[in-house]
């Protein structure tokens, strides 16, 4: 029995000094190499392009580090995994930069503002040509996402009011098989899926975002923290995004066709996505975007509908929990718990060639 | 020097060497939280317990501001009844192929290979089908736990009828008893503790299904309320949900042995458990 005794104690001193081990480890921070993980949507193909080609190992050379583009295959899990400290970035929209990273205390900025969506995320009714005649429907749609603040935004622009409806959170990998089922009559979605319900039988588009545009954003987003110690990481992905951005403008048909086909499409299907994303192909017009008034104001609405919905986590007393800052000293909410920075300052640096 | 397999643990020393892992398991969770936290203090990954308790207090046990329900009863209580129904279901489908599958020979050789091949189909792969034909409501969550479940039911039915011992089923026929008599009477009676045992074995299977059912479409349920949380990385209620589904899950477990143990005394459940 002593023995016994003695034996457990000592598995139980060498359980704790690993379970320290492992804690520890769960938060050292090595500096060699970088991470940034993507997942697959139109504003975010070249990314996968740059890392191809080998435009991020060029620019990475130049300011002597190492980065790595990582894909993966679950948008909500590689913004966890970003929030959890395993990447150093992650693309994400500016509303899941808000409810996950800042919301959770992981100190994010939004470090290049790729795109807007500008008809990406929509509405779509069966049998019904308006949008008023959603009121008293299901709607199937991934809850607490971007389609559940269009939906938001399109119930407001005509009178209506969330409890008209009543919500189903639906995975955005089945929502086209949804859609086929007699239970679905409305529904909201993004691209691909989107195109594809747009193009079935009984559908109509009655809303998308490009009657908001501007307010549904996708972005790269760096931990602030890393960027600050690194500033190289940062004129490095800057540097190799606008490179591939040249080349989109140009409608370099190599690079199109590649983009197409990483993300499971054909060059026309790729370019019916481009024409609904509003991708800012010079850096200054994403400086003038992420300077402008219209930002500050985007991200209140957003706050807000995160707040009501309960998505800024318990800790939110109000809306304004998470603080922001964007440029020339504009400000959002709590500015002892900023957690969310736009910043144009290496945008600024593209634009001006000095990269 | 007495051997290894012959050393035999106290009551208590049983008790404790069982609760151990339990323990350090909550020892180890402690450490790894605290050293997040104190890193990050609105971290998500690895909340406080104290921060666990909060939130469920909060958002899963008081009745909640839109619809006066209390969410984690209304959560368990519309999981609990679709596993139920989905179970109970497949379950009497197991009873109603495998006894005539196993004892009926012409049967067997029309569909035995049949239920074989269509045991391999894994639904969730066929999801698009079963939306269109059972819709995307409580039907179809309960289907996927029907079609995840049933085939096993009905072959490990099936094998055990075969099984069954010729020797009882000669005496009865030289007694003058139909083949439906010996269903009724012979097989039927002791094959229900065997469908029980079954059931038992499936019942993991059915979790993961009414779980992925509810993460594909719903607007309540445990599974439900994991992927909706997962959105914004609500650990601090995933924690408590997935502790409760293992709890559940081994509540039903033990239940279902006792209740066998209550009802079929002659049947030695220690043999096949």
């Amino acid at each position: 029995m002593k023995s016994f005794l003695h034996s457990t104690l000592k598995l139980f001193v060498a359980t704790t000094l690993a379970s320290t081990v492992m804690a520890t480890s769960l938060l050292a921070e090595t500096k060699e190499k970088f991470q940034v993980a993507w997942t697959i949507y139109v504003g975010w193909m070249p990314w996968d392009y740059a890392q191809q080609t080998g435009i991020i190992d060029k620019w990475a050379k130049k300011y002597g580090i190492q980065i790595e583009m990582v894909q993966v295959n679950d948008y909500v899990e590689s913004i966890n995994q970003y929030t959890a400290g395993k990447f150093d970035g992650c693309v994400m929209t500016n509303m899941d930069a808000l409810t996950i990273p800042a919301a959770g205390g992981v100190d994010s900025t939004a470090l290049i503002v790729g795109d807007f969506s500008n008809g990406n995320d929509g509405i779509i009714l069966k049998n019904k040509k308006k949008l008023s005649d959603i009121k008293g429907q299901s709607v199937n749609l991934v809850e607490l996402s971007v389609s559940h603040y269009l939906l938001a935004r399109g119930l407001e622009s005509v009178g209506l009011k969330e409890k008209d409806i009543k919500v189903i959170n639906t995975s955005d990998a089945d929502i086209v098989a949804a859609f086929s089922s007699k239970d679905v009559n409305a529904l909201v979605a993004w691209n691909p899926q989107l195109s594809e319900i747009a193009g079935m039988k009984n559908a109509s588009m009655v809303f998308d975002s490009s009657k908001i545009p501007g307010e549904i954003i996708d972005m790269l987003v760096m931990n602030t923290k890393t960027i600050e110690e690194n500033p190289k990481l940062a004129k490095a992905l800057t540097g190799a995004w606008y490179e591939v951005m040249a080349l989109v403008k140009k409608g370099d048909e190599g690079a199109l066709k590649a983009m197409a086909a990483a993300s499971g499409t054909d060059l026309a299907g790729f370019n019916a996505q481009l024409k609904t994303t509003m991708l800012f192909h010079d850096a200054s017009a994403a400086v003038k975007f992420t300077d402008s008034d219209a930002l500050p104001k985007t991200m209140q609405k957003v706050s807000q509908f995160s707040f009501d919905h309960g998505i800024l986590g318990d800790g939110a007393k109000n809306a304004e929990f998470v603080g922001m800052q964007f440029p020339n000293g504009k400000t959002y909410g709590n500015q002892s718990n900023v957690k969310l920075r736009f910043i144009d300052t290496y945008m600024k640096m593209a634009s001006e060639g000095t990269l | 020097m007495k051997r290894l397999i012959n050393h035999r643990p106290s009551r208590a020393n049983a008790l404790w060497m069982g609760v151990l892992p339990f323990i350090l398991i909550g020892i180890l969770y402690l450490f790894a939280s605290h050293a997040r936290l104190a890193e990050n203090p609105d971290d998500k990954l690895l909340p406080s317990f104290s921060q666990i308790v909060q939130t469920m207090e909060k958002s899963a046990l008081t009745p909640s501001k839109r619809s006066g329900e209390i969410l984690f009863l209304q959560d368990t209580l519309s999981s609990l009844s679709r596993l139920g129904l989905g179970v109970l279901i497949s379950a009497l489908l197991g009873l109603a192929l495998g006894i005539p599958l196993g004892l009926i020979p012409l049967v067997r050789s029309g569909l035995s290979p049949f239920v074989a091949a269509f045991s391999m189909v894994p639904p969730i792969a066929i999801l698009p089908i079963l939306f269109i034909v059972f819709g995307m409501g409580e039907v179809a969550k309960v289907a996927l736990i029907v079609i995840g479940v049933t085939p096993l039911i009905v072959r490990d039915l099936q094998q055990r009828v075969e099984e069954f011992s010729r020797e009882q089923l000669i005496k009865a026929q030289t007694l003058g008893a139909s083949t439906w008599t010996l269903v009724i009477r012979i097989i039927l009676p002791q094959m229900l503790p065997r469908l029980l045992d079954s059931v038992r074995l499936t019942l993991g299977t059915a979790w993961i299904f009414l779980i992925s059912a509810e993460a594909i479409a719903a607007t309540e349920g445990l599974g439900y309320r994991i992927f909706l949380v997962r959105r914004y990385l609500a650990m601090d209620l995933i924690l408590p949900y997935v502790v409760w589904i293992t709890l559940l899950a081994f509540l039903a477990d033990f239940l279902l042995k006792k209740f066998t143990c209550k009802l079929f005394p002659w049947y030695d459940t220690k043999e096949r458990a």
